[in-house]
């Protein structure tokens, strides 16, 4: 059972090589053994995973044998659940438990899925390390030296690991494929809007994708396929079809053009990665792609404009959490400000909170214009760039981090978070559909190439990814000791 | 010195949709605390809004009863503040893209005027819920059954000259959005609030100057009171050689003051952007040629052909077209009496007095338009007299039954033959022999009065029942005779 993956475990528990049962007690007595150095999950819900898996078996007794019936599952911990606490990382909502389901949990319950537990996040999806959770860092399988990455740290540890066939994740700024990149991962952010994001805990509205980590892309394409569509319970929810993804992974990649944009292999890029990147693109063109030299002249701002944009968001999408209604309430309150201030400040973290107000200083009167207003315009030229190189090319292949994960005691000043997402945060300014696949090993750490395709291609991005993965065994490699 | 008020008003219309702007949950007012609530509403973590399509379209209708612009995208913002009955910390308002914006209502002044006041905007918005400072020793409820019912906040350019001009507009924009069917109306419910912007300058002075707002002042009533006061107390504080500041301000009936709630200087910083969780809203023009088709005949447009039609004033026409009701029931009892004016006033005067002593709507008076109208019938076709159908106009709202059948139990049908009223003549002038007498020898001037008191005896004599022209023509040949 150990590090297959989800189209592996759905074959074995076709042939009854083992039951759903079975399999899940297999994951749980993982989790046992190794999520205390690791610190994936805040909440393992054994008892309940055992019962789904049960009825998947059931179900599989019955005659049903859809590819995600009985796969253990493990979900980020801001994905709302029913009665099971929804922390989000942070105190605040350390008693939380949500009277109802996201509806990307709904889709994969429905499918058939179990879920074994809530994955350890940054607090709130602030970070990209994986340290700032109020449950404590979640620690780099590979290398625990090291930051895992973040915010959807557990998601990537717990996977990487092998504690969970597959996980769930938000996708904000890079938080799916940095830590994807840094755990030899597959991690999908699909278009924004393909996903619901209906019971998902928001950072930045106009950012957040739900996606998946995964061993391959092939199972990427599996968990799309459930929850890709349109909920009218989330106004930005696309209605576009939406194709079987799977159908289209064995195309040969004959005829399709990677776009490469030369400049950004330059500046800070570890050379290591950048050439690693670059063999995986010669890989793609022995698979039949070719490659072309695209431009994309606004990608040196999307870092800043993202900081502006998403703290802004983030600020006033945060403003919920007051003590009032529900989550963390300080102590005997004098009165209505100091219940806010004091509820606020107990509650939410140091990098939660100085986001916030740097969010409210852009939003404030006198900056808006200057910030808020100027940085939407940038948003839309970088978007504009992106639409202007899908004329010419289908996918741009660029690095997923400009380095390796970096150690856990670093000193880093605020904006070092930001920087991390330097190649990944334009995707979700565009709200294009990106991929970070394993594409080599430095210093015995997985090195990712991030993939992008225009709006709703994402069967484009899997079907690129999966062929290379069927030349190349990047995606094997599982860290040492799990 | 002279003084000159200008007034402005932001009315906060609550409209009738059946769920809430943002969410499914019902929005019927007075259920118990928190039963009304979803999940969205209490701004659970991953909760989204879904803009609701009755509330655009009934803006729309708004929009094109006022004849203002609809642009093709409007817009939905955050306005964030923090307050225990906004469970997002944010208001989700229209800030730069309007639903609805320019347009104008003509209102109908006391002088039977007519004045157009020009409408700024109209904005769709999330009400909030209510904080309960009663039964929760020291500490505050919140009910959050109100958090999410949908606004239209109409606001008119400060185009008001007096207090009764605000109210006369407060009313048209009352009685347009219940023509419309867009909002109740329910003033004590809080389902129409008005916001008054009140300033004073000297009279001639073109430049304005600075201004208090008035919140949520809850009926028409109020909405005068408030404004006359507030401007009595601006004057006074410039004549003694202070000056207005700009701020919020509350109206205390009991005191029939304002009192200052908080200034501009304390003014929130509300950090307006565009709300990420909502598209924009586009608006095509076919939906607004669809609904421009549903539009019932409107108040002003109601006034115009009852004065046209009906040949009436246009005071009584606004009058009878300052609600659909009355214009209905007017309508009604029209049909029957076939006469413009007697019905008129008899809505205007016998009914309103009825309704106002019992405070009643029309829609609930005891008595029908059918059974005015023929009352009204029997008065045109000289059955009985103005007087003697007041009497059954009383019985029929007593529940005594109809005209006819009252005038008829009661005996109460004319005396229309001319010798039995010459027969009541001559009984009672016999038994007034002295003031014949002295009738005669009198002037004109005299002459004048005494005849109104020998029509009174004549009436009193024939309890009411003789037709008074004819009393009036067979007294007079027998006094002059």
């Amino acid at each position: 059972m150990q590090h297959k993956t989800m189209a592996q475990l759905a074959q074995a528990l076709t042939n009854k090589e083992f039951s759903a049962r079975e399999l899940t007690e297999y994951y749980l007595q993982r989790i046992k053994q190794h999520d205390p150095a690791l610190n994936c999950f805040v909440t393992v819900t054994a008892e309940q995973a055992l019962q789904q898996a049960e009825q998947a078996d059931a179900r599989r007794a019955a005659g049903e044998s859809t590819p995600l019936l009985g796969i253990p599952l493990a979900h980020q911990d801001l994905f709302c659940t029913q009665e099971v606490r929804t922390s989000c990382g942070s105190k605040m909502l350390d008693n939380f438990v949500a009277p109802y389901n996201a509806q990307l949990i709904e889709q994969l319950n429905q499918a058939g899925a179990v879920s074994l537990g809530k994955l350890n996040m940054d607090e709130f999806s602030m970070g990209c390390s994986g340290q700032t959770s109020f449950y404590g860092a979640c620690n780099n399988p590979w290398d625990n030296s090291r930051i895992v990455g973040g915010a959807a740290s557990g998601s990537a540890a717990a996977v990487a690991a092998g504690l969970a066939a597959a996980s769930t994740a938000m996708d904000s700024g890079g938080d799916i494929r940095l830590p994807a990149a840094f755990n030899g991962l597959t991690g999908l952010k699909p278009t924004y809007g393909r996903v619901s994001r209906w019971g998902m805990t928001a950072y930045a509205s106009s950012f957040d994708q739900a996606g998946f980590l995964t061993r391959t892309a092939e199972d990427s394409a599996l968990l799309l396929n459930v929850c890709a569509g349109f909920d009218e319970r989330d106004s930005t929810s696309a209605q576009e079809a939406v194709p079987d993804y799977s159908s289209t992974l064995k195309q040969p990649l004959t005829g399709l053009r990677i776009g490469i944009a030369r400049a950004l292999f330059n500046g800070d890029l570890n050379s290591h990665i950048g050439e690693a990147v670059l063999a995986s693109a010669e890989q793609l063109q022995q698979l039949g792609a070719t490659l072309v030299d695209i431009e994309l002249p606004h990608a040196e701002h999307a870092v800043a404009i993202a900081t502006i944009i998403g703290t802004a968001e983030a600020s006033t999408n945060m403003s919920r959490f007051d003590g009032v209604r529900f989550g963390y309430r300080c102590e005997n309150p004098r009165d209505l400000a100091d219940l806010y201030q004091r509820s606020r400040s107990e509650g939410l973290g140091e990098l939660v909170q100085r986001r916030t107000l740097l969010g409210a200083y852009y939003l404030s009167a006198e900056q808006y214009q200057d910030y808020y207003v100027q940085a939407q315009r940038i948003r839309r030229l970088v978007k504009q760039d992106y639409m202007e190189a899908f004329k010419q090319v289908d996918l741009i292949l660029s690095p997923t981090s400009a380095d390796l994960p970096r150690a856990v005691n670093a000193t880093v000043d605020a904006n070092a978070d930001f920087l991390t997402q330097r190649y990944t945060v334009a995707a979700n300014l565009a709200g294009l559909p990106a991929l970070s696949l394993p594409v080599g090993l430095l210093e015995q750490l997985p090195v990712g190439a991030q993939l992008i395709a225009p709006h709703f291609h994402e069967a484009r991005l899997l079907n690129a990814a999966h062929q290379y993965q069927q030349a190349t065994d990047w995606h094997t490699r599982t860290p040492a000791g799990f | 010195m002279q003084w000159e008020t200008v007034i402005g008003l932001e009315i906060h219309a609550q409209l009738a949709t059946k769920t809430k702007i943002f969410s499914g949950s019902a929005t019927e007012f007075g259920a118990e605390p928190n039963t009304q609530a979803s999940v969205s509403d209490l701004a659970m973590p991953g909760t989204l809004p879904v803009l609701n399509a009755e509330a655009v379209r009934m803006a729309c209708l708004f929009g094109l009863a006022v004849d203002a612009e609809i642009a093709e995208h409007n817009r939905f913002d955050r306005k964030n503040y923090f307050y225990p009955d906004l469970p997002s910390g944010y208001q989700t308002s229209q800030m730069d893209h309007p639903i609805v914006g320019l347009g104008h209502l003509d209102i109908t002044l006391e002088d039977s005027s007519i004045k157009r006041i020009n409408i700024t905007r109209a904005h769709l918005e999330e009400d909030a819920g209510k904080s309960l400072h009663e039964d929760f020793s020291g500490m505050t409820g919140i009910d959050l059954n109100r958090a999410g019912t949908t606004l239209l906040e109409i606001v008119s350019e400060p185009e008001m000259s007096n207090a009764k001009e605000a109210v006369a507009y407060a009313r048209a924009i009352h009685s347009l959005v219940r023509y419309l069917g867009i909002c109740d109306g329910n003033m004590a419910e809080g389902s129409f609030r008005c916001d008054c912007n009140v300033s004073i300058r000297p009279k001639g002075q073109t430049e304005l100057g600075t201004r208090t707002e008035i919140k949520n002042v809850n009926s028409f009533r109020y909405i005068e009171r408030a404004i006359n006061s507030e401007v009595q107390r601006q004057i006074e504080l410039i004549e003694d050689g202070g000056a207005v500041v700009q701020e919020t301000r509350l109206y205390d009936p009991s005191k029939d003051e304002t009192r200052s709630m908080r200034s501009k200087e304390e003014a929130t910083d509300y950090r307006y952007f565009p709300c990420p969780d909502l598209l924009p809203v586009v608006i095509e023009r076919s939906f607004l040629d669809e609904l421009r088709e549903q539009l019932p005949e409107l108040p002003t447009q109601k006034r115009e052909r009852f004065e046209q039609e009906f040949a009436l004033s246009t005071y009584d026409a606004s009058v009878l077209t300052s609600s659909r009701e009355m214009a209905d029931y007017f309508e009604a009892a029209l049909a029957i009496s076939k006469d413009a004016k007697l019905t008129a006033n008899w809505v205007m005067g016998e009914l309103s007095s009825l309704l106002n002593k019992d405070n009643l709507d029309i829609q609930d008076s005891p008595i029908s338009a059918t059974q005015l109208g023929q009352l009204l019938v029997r008065i045109t076709d000289n059955t009985i007299s103005g007087n003697i159908a007041k009497t059954v106009f009383e019985a029929i709202a007593n529940g005594e039954g109809d005209a006819d059948s009252i005038i008829e139990q009661r005996g109460l049908k004319q005396v229309t033959d001319s010798g039995a009223i010459e027969a009541i003549l001559d009984e009672m002038l016999a038994a007034n022999a002295t003031e014949v007498e002295e009738y005669r020898a009198a002037d004109e001037n005299r002459r004048k009065r005494m005849f109104g008191f020998f029509i009174g005896q004549a009436m009193r004599v024939s309890k009411g029942k003789a037709n008074p022209q004819q009393v009036n023509e067979l007294l007079r040949q027998k006094l002059e005779g």
